[in-house]
């Protein structure tokens, strides 16, 4: 056994050292584990690996700036008793133990450095080294240098060496210099900056004439470009003083060598080798003048001599004469003519004299005052500012003094704004006429006269009627009403309708009453005459209400507008107070997404994307770069829209001819068109339509082709007329461009969705009441035909449900359903929470969902037994409709589901909507097939 | 290496019921992992907050402070926090040490349905039915969320995050990413009320599940549809829906106790299961195993896969 196992010992191989063999009876050593290994230094103390100045992390004592002896120094003496044995402190003293030590810092050992452990050294500092032994005071010392040992050479030095190569050598085969010389190849071109000739080549040229043919050379070393990029705020080629060239002689051959700055010393070595010609060797250069030590010293300021300075005072002229005076020449001799004076100082370089003079600048006398002129200004006294009723009498006073008065009899002081202003032939300003009660007729400033004579008799200190709010409530009748009215305001309505307030604004045919009404009121007609600018349709009792409106709208026009728009003049553009912020990008479109869908046709049609600017926080905590650091937006761009509108709920779909308009003229559009800050789903934005590709254009178009022909202009078209009847006149042009087109008008069903406010559960409960209607009608048709019901039967589901929904929509005012109420109590937006059981034991029952959770199974159920009894009812009074009729009203339970669907969805009844996807089911295909036809 | 790799284990589905955790408060609104799938936080309809080791089936603890039922719960990365949000409106952050509320976050002006820690829980983001997304900073002591997603025209169901991205689904039947780096909204129209979304692992699918009982796998560059999958019963309640562990099937809650799992590829039912009665309330599925917590009225089951034995067994 044992030897074999001798013989497999001589086959292997064995690596590392053999572990000791542990003596008999001793314990093997347990292993030290890695964080208990420490280090101690000779005197026991925990060994740092770094001291304080390289950064270590255990500084000082016990990592403390402090000492043994705690913060104070121990070193302190009391200057007093012990002056001078004050000791100079150099960086050596700061610095501990491990500084000092071989891989410190300030090694005190003899070490080799880096200018003796390699040879393969920059060829530059090894030139300027040549030089320098050259020059230095025993010359050949450097070479020296190259004896002493190097104890470092790096393998690939080695390597050239064994290769042949030799310091300064180039690396490469060797070449015949002369032909490469002579014939430099076109072919190789040089980038960058070309050495300075003199430098690399110059020395080469001189060796070069006995240089035999045969004879072959080592490449030329390449010198690497000095690539340093100016880091420094120094003028260009400025070099401060460099401690190595400062400390020449003895740089390189020091320990303590913590200047050496790389590229500067070098670069400096090459060009600049003035000083050591100059056997000037130590601390050279202005800023330092001259040493003490230095036996020259007449060089002290290098550029500056003495003898530059004028030693006499004499009037000699300079070279030019001019005295270092750069003035043109015009002040020393005057008589030369203005015109062609010439600057003759000295021209700045980069600068060229104009060949021309500058135009001369015209000089306006001031204007001759007119010789009674006395500059002194006398102020026109101050009338106090009364009461409205002395107002009202100054104005009656003018104005009667106006019509009976020769204004020239006025003094110029006497003379009102109006006087002055005819005399002087202005404009007439554009706020209250000045005299407003000559557009009154006789016979009512004859009344007001009584009036006011009245109350000035009754009251001194009442003000006239008009103050007095009860007899302005009081409307007895509209005639009588409209009597006072006039009284009252009088000729302060005169000016109304020509101004541009316009109180009704956002109703144009009501604004067209008005003006009219106040124009004729200024006319002086009496009440009576006045009503046949009202609008014929209208009840009496509407009538008399918008009379009260015209003549209260007249009247606070009066007192707000003639007291204050004569001072101020309108605003040149509309304030923002009636806009508000909207998204600039909005969501839209949701019938032809909603096709989409339902064809499955996911990606372009169903996608909308916007810019969207998270906040700078948001993408910090994110760890994200802010994909727009210059913009201040947060969230999606927003853009000014009108904050009361019509159209802020309405969708007014664009010609297709508009997709292809430019954008700002989008923008444009899109901003006339209303939106609303939180707008309704189906909000259209231009931008999107933009987008829209044409299949969905194709889609659309086929749905109002498709409208066109199911629906016969139905009354809800005139509902539409007066719903945009309240919109801004601006938006009336948009409108009735859109009414032009069949295909443009906003569907159906956004009208009902708007003015008819029926919900689905409204309308479910309103059938209800509609059956019970239905019951008292006549019920001779219900035994009519019992054969056709039957038939019926197949379609009655649906088609009676929307007959009675549309039934509802037509009865007006839907009472508030019960099925909303039950809705309403367990106020869930959205998809509802799973039903909750009380306590945990209720999962061990058997039963199913419990009743107080609506569950959907429960609610189908019930929807489908009201259905059943619907049809039921319904089938009753089927014969008498008429197939037609009946297409018309699917046509609109259609569609109104729908936007029922878009609508209300925070109230969004899953169940409901499912089923109305099963009513609307057709509607995809039958769009897909009517976009066929349309596209052949 | 010179072997080739051995064959990727076929995927398995949770198969069999495992644990059993008996709440014991009320019901539970949702039931999730956290980041690494060692401990799972169940919301109760109690106002409180449970912490659990549901491998073992201990409750290590509860919290409590919400005013009202608690909706949804996430873990940060490092589980030292956790944030919940409730029906009291308020998100709040919780130590999960000790058990406090750090920080109630109030602005909501509705149930907050869902909460997220960002990768770093710097940032909570929050859906609420008040349709807002609100990002609250846990950094600063700001009151006021960082910012506020009002793009949404009706509740948020739905929130989840990637590392650049805000996914939320809302009940008007968008689901719209924002992308923090590239700073742009991307909306996807899917028509019915979203009630979960989530991000596929590899980070480039949505899944959204709608009220129209459908899944709906959706890429997230183009919004294209990679895949339906129907057959569970979705039309009532805010469902959760999942992707399993290695993407390759997809889970969703339905109404008639069951979870349904698809083949994501072939849009097959890959399995039906079973889960208890009544209507599943939450689910979630483990980061890295085929495991699967369900949440059925007041008790929460974890579900593994066939082979998997307890360990606990002999065997």
């Amino acid at each position: 056994m044992a030897e074999s196992s001798d013989s497999e010992e001589e086959d292997l191989v064995s690596y590392g050292s053999a572990l000791q063999p542990l003596q008999e009876g001793e314990r093997i050593k347990k292993p030290v584990p890695l964080q208990e290994q420490t280090v101690k230094d000779a005197k026991g103390r925990y060994q740092r690996f770094h001291g304080a100045f390289t950064g270590g992390f255990s500084a000082g004592y016990f990592n403390t700036v402090g000492t043994k002896e705690g913060w104070t120094p121990s070193a302190f003496v009391s200057s007093r008793q012990k002056r001078a044995d004050r000791t100079v402190l150099g960086p050596e003293d700061f610095m501990d133990e491990e500084d000092l030590s071989e891989f410190g810092i300030a090694p005190k050992d003899i070490t080799t450095t880096d200018d003796f452990a390699s040879k393969a050294k920059d060829r530059i500092k090894e030139k300027a080294r040549q030089i320098a032994g050259v020059v230095a005071p025993i010359p050949g010392t450097t070479a020296f240098d190259d004896l002493i040992g190097p104890s470092k050479i790096t393998v690939g030095v080695e390597l050239l060496r064994k290769m042949g190569w030799k310091e300064g050598q180039g690396i490469g085969p060797r070449v015949k210099r002369k032909p490469c010389r002579q014939k430099p190849d076109p072919t190789v071109k040089i980038y960058g900056c070309a050495l300075p000739p003199g430098l690399s080549e110059g020395s080469e040229d001189e060796e070069d004439e006995y240089q035999p043919e045969n004879v072959t050379f080592a490449p030329k070393d390449v010198m690497p470009v000095d690539l340093t990029p100016k880091e420094n705020v120094h003028g260009l080629g400025y070099k401060g003083l460099d401690p190595s060239q400062a400390l020449f002689g003895a740089s390189g051959r020091e320990h303590l060598n913590l200047f050496t700055g790389g590229s500067e010393e070098t670069s400096n070595l090459l060009g600049d080798l003035r000083h050591s010609k100059g056997r000037k060797l130590g601390i050279t250069g202005q800023a330092f003048g001259v040493g003490a030590l230095e036996e020259e010293d007449d060089d002290i300021y290098a550029t500056d001599t003495l003898s530059k300075y004028d030693t006499v005072l004499k009037d000699e002229e300079p070279g030019d004469g001019l005295y270092g005076w750069t003035a043109p020449k015009q002040y020393k001799s005057k008589k030369r003519p203005e015109g062609d004076f010439k600057y003759i100082g000295k021209v700045l370089a980069g600068f060229s004299l104009a060949s021309k003079p500058s135009a001369p600048v015209k000089v306006y006398p001031a204007p001759s005052l007119p010789r009674n002129y006395r500059p002194v200004h006398r102020f026109r006294p101050v009338l106090p500012a009364g009461s409205e009723s002395c107002h009202l009498q100054k104005a009656l006073e003018e104005s009667a003094g106006k019509l009976e008065r020769d204004p020239a009899h006025h003094s110029r002081h006497a003379l009102n704004a109006a006087q002055r202003r005819e005399q002087l032939g202005e404009a007439e300003l554009k706020g209250p006429a000045p005299s407003v009660l000559e557009y009154l007729s006789e016979k009512d400033r004859e009344r007001l006269k009584q009036v006011k004579q009245a109350s000035e008799q009754q009251m001194k200190a009442k003000p006239v009627p008009q103050e007095s709010p009860s007899s302005r409530f009081q409307v007895a009748s509209p005639e009588d009403a409209a009597h006072k009215w006039q009284m009252l305001l009088g000729g302060q309505l005169a000016n109304a309708g020509s101004s541009d307030f316009k109180p009704f604004a956002k109703n144009p045919e009501k604004q067209k009453r008005y003006e009219n009404f106040v124009k004729s009121l200024k006319q002086g007609e009496r009440g009576e005459r006045l009503e046949r600018f009202f609008d014929q349709n209208m009840t009496e009792w509407e009538r008399g209400r918008e009379q009260e409106e015209f003549y209260r709208a007249a009247m606070f026009y009066r007192s707000s507008n003639s007291t204050l728009s004569s001072r101020f003049t309108r605003a040149k553009y509309e304030d923002d107070v009636d806009k508000v912020e909207v998204p600039r990008d909005q969501e839209n479109d949701i019938d032809d997404k909603e096709t989409a869908v339902k064809m499955k046709m996911f990606g372009k049609l169903t996608r909308d994307n916007f810019e969207w600017h998270p906040d700078k926080l948001l993408c910090k905590r994110f760890n994200v770069r802010d994909p727009y650091p210059d913009s201040s937006v947060v969230g999606l761009p927003k853009v000014k829209r009108d904050k009361y509108s019509v159209f802020n709920f309405l969708t007014v779909p664009e010609p297709t001819t508009s997709v292809t308009q430019a954008t700002n003229e989008k923008i444009q559009e899109s901003n006339s068109l209303n939106k609303p800050k939180k707008s309704s789903r189906w909000d259209v934005s231009d931008k999107e339509k933009e987008k829209k590709d044409s299949i969905s254009e194709f889609i659309s178009l086929a749905r109002s082709k498709a409208d066109a022909q199911q629906q016969p202009p139905v009354p809800a078209k005139e509902e539409c007329g007066t719903g945009t009847a309240e919109t801004p006149p601006s938006v009336v042009a948009e409108e009735d461009k859109d009414q032009e087109e069949e295909s443009r008008r906003p569907p159906m069903d956004l009208f009902k969705a708007i003015f008819v406010s029926s919900s689905d559960e409204k309308s479910s409960s309103s059938e209800e009441e509609e059956e019970s209607d239905e019951e008292q009608q006549p019920t001779t048709s219900e035994r009519q035909s019992e054969t056709t019901e039957q038939v019926d039967v197949a379609d009655s589901s649906s088609s009676n449900l929307q007959e009675s929904v549309t039934a509802a929509t037509d009865s007006g005012i839907p009472s508030l359903p019960t099925s909303k109420q039950e809705l309403d109590a367990a106020e869930e937006f959205g998809p509802k929470l799973p039903p909750a059981f009380s306590s945990g034991t209720t999962w061990q029952q058997q039963t199913e969902v419990p009743a107080t959770f609506p569950g959907p199974s429960r609610k189908e159920k019930h929807r489908k037994i009201r259905e059943r009894h619907k049809t039921k009812k319904e089938r009753k009074r089927k014969k008498e409709k008429k197939k037609k009729h009946k297409k018309q009203k699917n046509k609109g339970k259609h569609k109104n589901k729908k936007s029922e669907k878009d609508s209300s969805s925070d109230t969004t009844d899953s169940s409901d909507s499912l089923s109305d996807m099963d009513t609307t089911g057709l509607s995809p295909k039958e769009l897909l097939r009517r976009l066929k036809q349309l596209q052949y | 290496m010179a072997f080739p790799r051995p064959r990727p284990a076929r995927p398995e589905l949770p198969r069999q019921r495992v644990q059993s955790l008996q709440c014991g408060q009320g019901a539970v609104r949702a039931a999730r992992f956290n980041a690494d799938g060692n401990y799972c936080l169940t919301c109760g309809s109690d106002k409180t907050l449970k912490l659990w080791n549901p491998h073992k089936g201990t409750a290590l603890r509860t919290y409590q402070g919400h005013g009202y039922e608690v909706l949804d719960a996430a873990g940060s990365f490092d589980n030292s926090q956790i944030c919940s949000g409730g029906a009291d409106k308020a998100v709040a952050l919780w130590d999960v040490s000790t058990g406090q509320v750090v920080r109630k976050y109030r602005g909501h002006a509705g149930k907050v349905n869902c909460v997220q820690f960002n990768e770093e829980a710097t940032v909570i983001v929050s859906g609420s039915i008040d349709s807002t997304v609100r990002c609250w900073d846990c950094r600063s002591r700001r009151p006021d969320p960082i910012q506020v997603l009002d793009e949404a025209k009706d509740g948020i169901s739905s929130v989840k995050l990637s590392a650049h991205e805000i996914l939320t689904g809302s009940v008007d039947g968008r689901v719209r990413r924002y992308d923090l780096r590239t700073g742009q909204l991307c909306s996807d129209y899917i028509g019915s009320p979203i009630t979960s979304v989530c991000f596929s692992k590899d980070g480039q699918c949505v899944l959204a599940a709608s009220l129209d009982s459908t899944l709906r796998l959706l890429d997230k560059d183009t919004g294209e549809l990679l895949g339906e999958y129907k057959g569970h019963r979705s039309t009532t309640y805010r469902l959760d829906c999942v992707l399993n562990e290695l993407d390759t099937h997809v889970g969703c809650a339905s109404e008639d106790s069951h979870v349904y799992f698809w083949d994501l590829l072939e849009g097959s039912l890959a399995l039906s299961l079973p889960v208890g009665q009544g209507v599943v309330q939450s689910l979630a599925f483990h980061p890295s195993l085929p495991c699967l917590l369900v949440a059925t009225q007041g008790q929460v089951t974890l579900w593994r896969e066939d082979t998997f034995q307890p360990e606990g067994d002999p065997d």
